[in-house]
């Protein structure tokens, strides 16, 4: 087999490996007890090791024969929105309300899309929130304030 | 007759009017989601769960078990008329299907996918009824050191399913397994890896990991190249096939469905590899191979009978074992839960009305998708022409919504965005998101027999390898090991799989 280096498989290793470290170096800091009595901490130790030495593996066999995978572009302003989104809804939805929270996600959510006009986000968005009130809310029963304490209600 | 009995219990309780009701809305929003490329089962039944708490358990399964099946019968619409595969187990159904649609046959092929199907489920049904009890009793003597091999087994042959690198979906089970140790452990109460917060110690919620990877970092692979779908919809007439035809499906059909049901029970996608396997068979025992990919019926018949029956057989390590087979059914494990019920050989004795309740609903959840799909084909078709750009934003908002209302803790939405990002990034290295979610629903499992078999041993490992059922299943996960790191094995597994790229 022909040497290629892949950058994917390289960078899936390093996930691997730091996500499989970081469990590794927290196990540290419980108890890990004795083969009878497994402590809170033995399992992860284990787990988090096999995850990081299967990363290492994957970043050598990265960099001696990789796979041929074609990364593609990131769509950055997508990611940036969809995360603003996601995290404004978690932080707001008691404060402001369902309805304020389920609109300003929506409207940021559907400014993700490079195609969108700004009157059909501000329909989809307006679209999506009455859709969801109706079936959250009035169907489903959901015990959420329509309009939430920060808004003076 | 015990099995007729059995039935008639779980056909009283599939025809409660609500049961029904709910079963034909999940076969509808499964047919919908199958419909409509960018949206798979895992994330609808992921969003969907919380729902379903204020359900009865029987009505909750029901309407679940509706969408899994109910998203492999509408994949193949899409599949056939606009050559998109709404799920990954309908691909090998594009390749004949849509060739059929491009002659104007493509009434021939939906009728055929439609047919098919309702066969194989039907029969596959039969097969959950007949074979779950057994394997149940033979489950009941298994201890935790049994347990724990099993587990290991599941896990590992998941692997040998996968699509890709073995070593990747290695790591991703493990990194499953690794994040489900986060939160309070089951032994001593320690808080693991919570950084100190409240609302880690009950462990992350398996709906944000699913909402995360299946629906939030999809979306973002969607967005990466945006274009118009060209939905060059083909008119559907002339839906019954031929007399011709139907002699020609027959044995398709037949065959498809006994080696769907077969391979249905192997952990991680066995419908995927029923249907590719089921294509390849036809093509080698048909006598006029060069028809298939110009429009061989016989490459619709098959793969889709293959697929229907995987998609009920793959609910027999769910109900015998408390094993789940794929993604969804490791939610399903949570539903069950959820309502207080421990998934597994005891369900059979403890809730037989819920356990053949659900395999009677699965039956009528087949006649309803019949009914849906060949009368109503038009508004399907109807259902491509929504742009991507209303479709996605609704997606995100309901699965902010949905995880939301888990436990109405903003925790569970921030971790939807954590992974999101984590799947978007190992998806786009190559790494499947499905290994992941296996491990980290089975992790707990794993740790907890384990850690029990050692205590009632005092300590002795060796109990894995002296207790002959768990040195058979360890010595199974190391065959099914060797088999998918085995270049000469890997190549024919890309084989089989290259076609879906």
């Amino acid at each position: 087999m022909e040497r290629r280096r892949s950058f994917p498989d390289v960078l899936a290793g390093v996930v691997f490996i730091l996500i499989g470290g970081a469990f590794v170096a927290g196990s540290l800091g419980y108890e890990l007890g004795t083969p009878l009595r497994m402590g809170p901490g033995a399992f992860p130790l284990l787990v988090g090791a096999v995850v990081a030495a299967l990363g290492l593996a994957i970043v050598v066999k990265g960099l001696v024969a990789g796979e041929v995978i074609a990364f593609g572009p990131i769509p950055w302003r997508a990611v940036g929105v969809i995360v603003l989104a996601l995290v404004f809804f978690g932080f707001t939805v008691r404060g402001l309300g369902f309805v304020p929270a389920s609109l300003v996600t929506a409207l940021l959510t559907t400014v993700a899309s490079k195609r969108v006009r700004p009157l059909m986000a501000v329909a989809v968005a307006a679209g999506l929130t009455l859709a969801a009130t109706l079936i959250f809310v009035v169907g489903l029963q959901l015990r959420l304030p329509l309009w939430g304490p920060w808004l003076g209600f | 007759m015990e099995l007729l009995d059995n039935l008639a219990l779980g056909l009283s309780t599939a025809l409660l009017v609500q049961n029904v009701l709910y079963c034909f809305v999940g076969v509808l929003l499964g047919t919908a989601v199958g419909v409509l490329p960018g949206i798979g089962p895992t994330a609808t039944v992921a969003m969907l769960l919380p729902i379903t708490f204020s359900f009865e358990p029987v009505t909750a399964l029901i309407m679940l078990a509706g969408i899994y099946y109910g998203a492999q019968y509408g994949g193949s619409t899409t599949a056939i008329l606009i050559n998109l595969p709404g799920e990954s187990s309908a691909a090998v159904t594009a390749l004949d299907g849509h060739e059929m649609a491009r002659q104007g046959r493509a009434g021939a092929a939906l009728a055929t996918a439609a047919v098919g199907s309702f066969i194989a489920g039907t029969v596959a049904t039969v097969v959950l009824a007949v074979a779950a009890p057994p394997l149940a009793r033979v489950a009941l003597q298994f201890g935790p050191a049994e347990y724990f091999s099993l587990v290991l087994l599941g896990l590992i042959v998941s692997i040998a399913l996968a699509r890709g690198s073995a070593l990747k979906a290695l790591a991703m089970i493990f990194l499953g397994v690794l994040l489900g140790t986060v939160g309070q452990d089951i032994y001593t109460g320690t808080p693991r890896f919570t950084f100190g917060q409240r609302e880690l110690y009950g462990g992350i919620d398996f709906v944000s990991v699913a909402v995360g990877m299946f629906g939030v970092a999809e979306i973002l692979r969607n967005l990466e190249n945006e274009q118009t779908r060209t939905a060059i919809v083909s008119k559907v007439k002339n839906l019954w096939p031929t007399r011709e035809d139907r002699r020609r499906i027959v044995g398709p059909i037949l065959r498809g469905t006994g080696l769907g049901a077969a391979l249905g029970v192997l952990p991680g996608g066995g419908h995927v590899l029923a249907s590719f396997t089921s294509y390849a068979v036809e093509k080698r025992v048909s006598k006029r191979p060069e028809e298939f990919g110009h429009g061989a019926i016989e490459g619709v018949a098959g793969p889709e009978s293959a697929n229907n029956a995987a998609a009920q057989t793959s609910f027999i390590p769910l109900l015998t074992l408390g094993l789940p087979a794929h993604p969804v059914m490791a939610l399903m494990i949570g539903a069950f839960i959820v309502h207080g019920i421990t998934p597994g050989p005891n369900v059979i004795t403890e809730e037989p009305a819920l356990f053949w309740g659900l395999i009677a609903s699965m039956w009528i959840g087949n006649v309803l998708l019949v009914l849906l799909n060949l009368p109503l084909i038009g508004l399907w078709v109807r259902m491509l022409r929504i742009p991507y750009q209303v479709l996605f934003p609704m997606i995100i908002l309901f699965a902010a919504i949905g995880t939301y209302s888990l436990g109405f803790n903003a925790y569970d939405v921030y971790a939807i965005v954590f992974f999101g990002l984590l799947g978007y990034v190992l998806i786009k290295c190559g790494c499947e998101p499905a290994p992941l979610l296996l491990g980290f629903v089975l992790g707990p499992l794993l740790e907890e027999n384990l850690r029990r078999a050692l205590i009632i041993e005092r300590g002795d490992a060796t109990v894995f390898l002296t207790r002959p059922i768990s040195a058979v299943l360890l010595a199974l996960a190391a065959a099914a090991l060797v088999v998918a790191v085995l270049p000469a094995i890997r190549k024919r597994r890309e084989v089989v799989f290259a076609e879906e790229d």
